[in-house]
């Protein structure tokens, strides 16, 4: 085991069940910090994580975590948690034990596992309901309680696979929270979403899938600036933006600008955002508008998605 | 260095006793759900159903206590042992018990649990294995000494000799031996079969026939059964005639420590098979 390496790293990874393509050729090499994977029903997402974790075998290629094989349970798991979509359980089993067990399972003795599972539970705030069967959980809590599963023995790699189904509002920003946490504690912490807006805004990175194909994957404003052909949309707020306007109707990569209703911004698209963004400084420091605030308005991971995969996200 | 010393080395480097406390905590953790289950009723069933008809027996037949009906009954319990317990009884209830250590799983979709803990694979086939072993050996066990002893506490004094005084302890040692043997036996069959099968039915069914057509079968394949072995060790034969031949092994007799290693060899290799199996299997319910 090469410890050194706190990558995980998909090397041409294919997987076919059957004449079934799960994913195809995948390369991704990724970091520590949160990682989206994004991308319709049946995109490849939980193929990609089952792969990550040993569950299911790549057809090709090879998967490395941490430097470790994923053929390696007795290692892999001590350092990857999997928080799996299966909303099963083993039967009978209370929200105190299906935490407890595994940890046992990990070599521990009685008192540091129990330690151990109460600390877990007590982060997903689920001490009150822990010595109940699991089964009479509501949706949400059988959502947290895999969640604090997955966690219960500090890992350092969680594989999170839709985690935030079935969770309320409150439980949702809890759990956000969470996972920026873990990410900012240098942990990779690998999400499936299809909520966009929320795995926007605490992503590091997106990995994009469509078809069981990798279409896109990097920084969120990286990944934007790749696509090419639709040009990016940026919202200036100003105090003057028809003259601004006609300013930037003079340069050939600006496609579109439009007045915003409050008459207070203007909204440019443009082939070419460096360009623009140096006649704004120049407009700027000729005081020919006061800039308020300048904003990318679709870099983010619902905007990709559509320019990428030509979908709103909506049945991801 | 040599490979006889290579090899000395590997084995004690490996963390047998982590191996060893993982196995018995899987076995634990998969008792509470078998034996202790309500599911399990038909195990119960098929274990204490003859109990129940021979305790009735040693009620209503209570005054026939010579020694020719103590022969009798020694046939009968040699009958209801080689043809109940070890052909039908143990037989299907191994089915059921080890086919469902990782179908069951399967079927309730929350096999992939065991697959996320830091525990090799062979070491959960092996866990699971003795769960299933001492749920059926307990169950089965019982019952069998049940029976004995129902069977001649009824002829009084005549009974307590045949048992202290005659051949009877060595009857009931061989029967709990077989009881035993027939346990891990079948069940290292069944947990082999259904990890290649997805439906315990079809493993079942072979191995029934195989059991069933074993007796024609060359001396060489003929090792290859469970009830070949069992056979050689019970303490009383079976006449081979009439229905009874359709459920009889007829086998070149084989000495009682051939007979024991000879299953316990055929276990280890359905467990290695298992082992191998193990290792190349995938978490795939949709497709189940």
């Amino acid at each position: 085991m090469n410890t050194t390496d706190n990558r995980i790293v998909f090397e041409n990874v294919s997987k076919f069940y059957g004449e079934v393509l799960g994913v195809n050729r995948v390369n991704l090499a990724l970091d520590p910090g949160i990682t989206s994977l994004v991308g319709p029903n049946g995109s490849g997402k939980t193929t990609l994580m089952n792969l990550m974790t040993g569950l299911i075998r790549p057809s090709r290629g090879s998967i490395r975590v941490l430097g470790m094989t994923v053929d390696d349970p007795e290692h892999l798991f001590r350092a990857v948690g999997y928080c799996t979509q299966f909303d099963s359980f083993p039967r009978g089993v209370t929200g105190y034990e299906f935490i407890y067990w595994p940890l046992r399972l990990h070599g521990l003795d009685h008192t540091r596992a129990d330690q151990m599972t109460k600390e877990a539970i007590d982060r997903v705030g689920m001490m009150s309901a822990a010595g109940r069967k699991v089964a009479g959980y509501s949706k949400g809590m059988r959502q947290r309680i895999r969640l604090a599963q997955a966690i219960s023995h500090h890992p350092t790699v969680v594989v999170l696979d839709e985690p935030l189904n079935g969770l309320d509002p409150m439980a949702r920003a809890e759990t956000i929270a969470l996972f920026q946490a873990l990410g900012q504690h240098g942990m990779h912490v690998i999400i499936s979403s299809h909520i966009l807006e929320e795995v926007d805004r605490i992503s590091d990175r997106v990995v994009l899938m469509s078809n069981g194909y990798v279409v896109a994957e990097g920084q969120i404003h990286d990944v934007r600036r790749e696509v090419k052909d639709h040009p990016m949309q940026i919202l200036v707020r100003c105090s003057n933006p028809s003259k601004l306007a006609s300013q930037v109707f003079a340069l050939d990569h600006v496609v579109e600008a439009k007045i915003n209703n409050d008459g207070q911004g203007l909204l440019v698209r443009t082939r070419d955002a460096e360009q623009f963004y140096l006649l704004l400084n120049r407009v700027v420091s000729q005081g020919v508008v006061d800039v308020e605030a300048v904003a990318p308005a679709d870099d983010d991971v619902n905007s990709i998605y559509q320019y990428l995969i030509g979908s709103d996200g909506s049945n991801a | 260095m040599s490979a006889v010393a290579n090899a000395q080395t590997w084995v004690k480097e490996q963390p047998w006793r982590m191996w060893t406390n993982q196995a018995l905590t899987i076995a634990r953790i998969d008792l509470r759900r078998g034996l202790f289950s309500r599911r399990a009723w038909w195990v119960y069933l098929l274990a204490f159903a003859p109990v129940a008809l021979i305790g009735a027996h040693a009620l209503v037949d209570s005054a026939q206590r010579t020694g020719g009906y103590l022969q009798e009954d020694t046939n009968v319990l040699a009958g209801i042992f080689q043809i109940y317990y070890m052909r039908l009884g143990i037989f299907f209830a191994c089915m059921g018990i080890f086919t469902w250590l990782f179908r069951g799983e399967v079927a309730e979709k929350s096999l992939h649990y065991q697959f996320l803990v830091p525990v090799r694979r062979e070491v959960l086939v092996i866990g699971k294995f003795l769960s299933g072993a001492f749920t059926s050996f307990v169950l089965f066990e019982i019952a069998v000494f049940s029976c004995f002893v129902l069977m001649y506490t009824h002829f009084g004094p005549l009974g307590s000799a045949f048992i202290f005084d005659g051949p009877g302890m060595r009857h009931l040692g061989l029967y709990l031996l077989v009881t035993a043997l027939a346990c891990v036996g079948y069940g290292a069959v069944f947990l082999a079969l259904s990890l290649v099968f997805r439906n315990p039915i079809i493993p079942g069914l072979l191995v029934m026939a195989w059991e069933a057509i074993n007796p024609i079968m060359p001396a060489l394949l003929q090792k290859l059964s469970v009830a070949f072995y069992l056979r050689n060790l019970c303490p009383v034969q079976l006449p081979v005639e009439g229905l009874l031949a359709l459920f009889t092994v007829v086998a070149t007799p084989v000495p009682a420590v051939v007979a024991v290693v000879g299953l316990l060899c055929v276990t280890a290799a359905m467990i290695v098979f298992a082992c191998m199996r193990i290792r190349k299997f995938e978490i795939t319910y949709s497709t189940e």
